[in-house]
């Protein structure tokens, strides 16, 4: 036996060696490319990149444009509804599928289904359900209702609920599942406990069962506001940003800025917004999460 | 003496699976009754059925004199403490403690004193402002029975609690329970498949098996006057030693070996004839000076031994079968050994080979 202690850095020596190529991508891909992106936005790249200084004049013009206003807007009311109605629906779903229903496999599965589908398939969809003169508001003045009128992505005013809609149809399944496992992690002894204390259901999944569920809700979380931030196809398929710029969004803004604008400066400066943007969000969450983890043990 | 819990023709069936059938109980007030039965006998769902958290198919069930067969469990009058403790984990001690009576929209100066003298008598008065994150499983069994303690009831139920403790802790809780049921002088019905816990707590112990019980009675009923072969070989550790054979002319003949049945205490009054178990506990074995005052003697050789620190368990073989016989701890026996045991038929159980019911 060797009489001093092993070197620290040779310990699991494959493991290490097996992990080299990720940690490697990951560097290089993540973190570089996120810094030549954030370089290259302070530059007046215009089809490609060239190193010509012009200072924060991307992001004043970012700034000064509608479509990124609207953009943002668009963002922040389709980031906050679909949050909290997307937790609203699937939680109330799992709850529901949680009572020892008849057929749960069954409908679990069609209910998750739309997750299985890509965003340009449910953006075809829901343009063709929302359309006026084949979809839902066809369909029920067809039965009698002459007047009724439910064309949200024909309404510049409320196209994004339009495409709000197509979201929640996709991605409530996925938060369903996801509760649901959570839900069926609870002891049943707590129910048991809580009924025998005379708490109503309500309350019992209010202060009790929720609570004892954070670790999937963060999780969940995280999923939702990823999808959220990145959303794109989803607007690409369906409306196109139409109508007009209605439902342009971040993203889009991107894209269209760097392949059809030709404009890597405008489009860098852009994506850099959106990364200052999540930053904001996470890495004060990160602190609450992890900063205290010391103290707690 | 009135009683506390009525359990009438209770009936049980998840579709067509009988867990319970026609089960028929009476508790008395003050009584401490345990549900005793390894697992899948339907104490645990008796008990459930008694708390109201499972409907019954068929029967009824009276606590304190009023039928609470379809009542709520919040509105029967029990208590309730459950094997994983099922405290509410986000929530201090004293919310644990609180939060029902809150619900219940009780005064907070009545809540706050019956938390305080629930603290007390479990002396968890230090824990109060803890998490249960931050308590042991002692520590969180006594939050749980402080939890039904506050609700301030006649009847406390307890599933199975000490079975997620080591074993020390379980021997200190158990005690504890005991104490606490002198000092509340309450109902309780306590369900366990550990018979040490049984014997040790109960004033009556409810043998169950099969969703049925088999035999109700004290701990000394249970131990020494078995009602069938089932209840004598669950009661006991190390378990019952049986011998298959016959009675002819008030004796047991098994081999060539005759044990006298003078002293038995048949329950017919006189001898049966016939096919017959009989049951002898390895602690009613004797061995060494006693041997000579014992009605039948035989002599043995010694196949193993099993020291356990108190005793000393011996394995031998009787008219060719497995033996059992527990030593004192000092005895200095060895392997291959020859032994010469006696047996009190008084002490022994006899039971019909067939329908494995005491004789």
């Amino acid at each position: 036996m060797a009489s001093t202690r092993p070197n620290q850095l040779f310990r699991n020596k494959s493991a290490k060696i097996a992990a080299i190529p990720m940690i490697v991508t990951a560097l290089f891909v993540f973190v570089g490319g996120t810094a030549w992106t954030i370089v290259y936005s302070f530059t007046g790249s215009g089809l490609l990149p060239r190193l010509k200084w012009v200072g924060l004049d991307q992001y004043e013009r970012l700034w000064d444009t509608r479509k990124w206003m609207i953009s943002i807007e668009n963002l922040a009311i389709y980031g906050f509804s679909m949050l909290i109605l997307v937790f609203v629906i699937g939680f109330i779903l799992a709850a529901l599928l949680d009572q020892k229903i008849r057929f749960e496999n069954t409908i679990r599965t069609v209910i998750l289904y739309p997750y299985a589908l890509s965003f340009v398939v449910t953006g075809l969809v829901w343009q063709w359900i929302l359309n006026p003169e084949f979809g839902v508001q066809n369909i029920v003045r067809g039965w009698g209702w002459e007047t009724f009128t439910f064309d949200p992505l024909y309404n510049a005013e409320i196209a994004i609920f339009g495409i709000l809609i197509a979201g929640l149809w996709q991605g409530s399944g996925l938060v369903m599942v996801l509760m649901l496992a959570g839900l069926r992690g609870i002891d049943q002894d707590v129910w048991k406990a809580a009924r025998v204390d005379g708490i109503p259901s309500w309350k019992t999944y209010l202060f009790i069962v929720i609570p004892m569920m954070r670790p999937v809700f963060i999780t969940t979380l995280v999923l939702v506001v990823t999808g959220i931030v990145k959303i794109y196809d989803l607007i690409v398929a369906q409306t196109g940003g139409g109508p007009g710029i209605a439902t342009e969004v971040p993203a889009k803004y991107v894209y269209d800025m760097m392949f059809q604008a030709n404009n890597l400066g405008q489009a860098f400066a852009a994506s850099t917004m959106m990364l200052v943007t999540v930053a904001l969000v996470v890495i004060p969450w990160a602190f609450l999460e992890f900063g205290g983890s010391k103290n707690r043990g | 003496m009135t009683n506390s819990v009525e359990i009438k023709n209770l009936d049980l069936q998840f579709g067509a699976i009988k867990v319970l059938q026609d089960l028929n109980l009476e508790i008395g007030k003050g009584e401490f009754l345990v549900l005793l039965g390894s697992s899948g006998c339907g104490k645990s769902t008796l008990l459930n059925c008694i708390a109201g958290l499972l409907d019954v198919s068929g029967g009824q069930i009276h606590i304190n004199g009023t039928n609470v067969t379809w009542a709520e469990p919040s509105e029967r009058g029990i208590g309730m403490v459950f094997q994983s403790y099922a405290l509410y984990p986000q929530m201090t001690v004293e919310g644990n403690l609180s939060f029902g009576l809150k619900n219940a929209k009780l005064p907070k100066s009545q809540i706050e004193s019956r938390i305080k003298r629930a603290a007390e008598v479990l002396q968890i008065e230090p824990l109060l402002k803890r998490k249960p994150a931050a308590l042991s499983g002692g520590q969180r069994q006594r939050v749980a029975i402080g939890r039904a303690l506050v609700r301030d009831v006649d009847v406390f139920l307890f599933d199975e609690p000490l079975s997620n403790l080591d074993a020390k802790l379980r021997a200190d809780l158990r005690v504890e329970i005991k104490r606490l049921h002198h000092s509340l002088q309450n109902t309780m019905i306590y369900v366990t498949h550990d018979q040490i816990e049984a014997m040790t707590l109960a004033d009556r112990i409810a043998i169950m098996r099969g969703g049925q019980i088999m035999q109700l009675g004290s701990p000394d009923e249970i131990y020494g006057r078995p009602v069938n072969k089932y209840v004598a070989d669950f009661i006991g550790s190390p378990s019952m030693n049986f011998l298959e054979g016959k009675i002819n002319e008030g004796a047991f003949h098994v081999g060539d070996l005759v044990i006298p049945l003078e002293r038995y205490a048949f329950a017919g009054g006189g001898p049966v004839n016939g096919d017959t178990t009989i049951g002898i506990r390895p602690e009613h074995v004797v061995t060494g000076e006693l041997v000579g005052n014992a009605p039948f003697q035989v002599d043995v050789e010694i196949s193993l031994i099993e020291p356990t620190g108190s005793d000393t368990l011996v394995d031998c073989k009787v008219a060719g079968k497995h033996f059992r016989v527990r030593m004192d701890g000092q005895s200095r026996v060895s392997v291959g050994e020859k032994l010469r045991i006696g047996i009190n038929p008084a002490m022994a159980s006899l039971f019909d080979l067939k329908s494995e019911l005491r004789l």
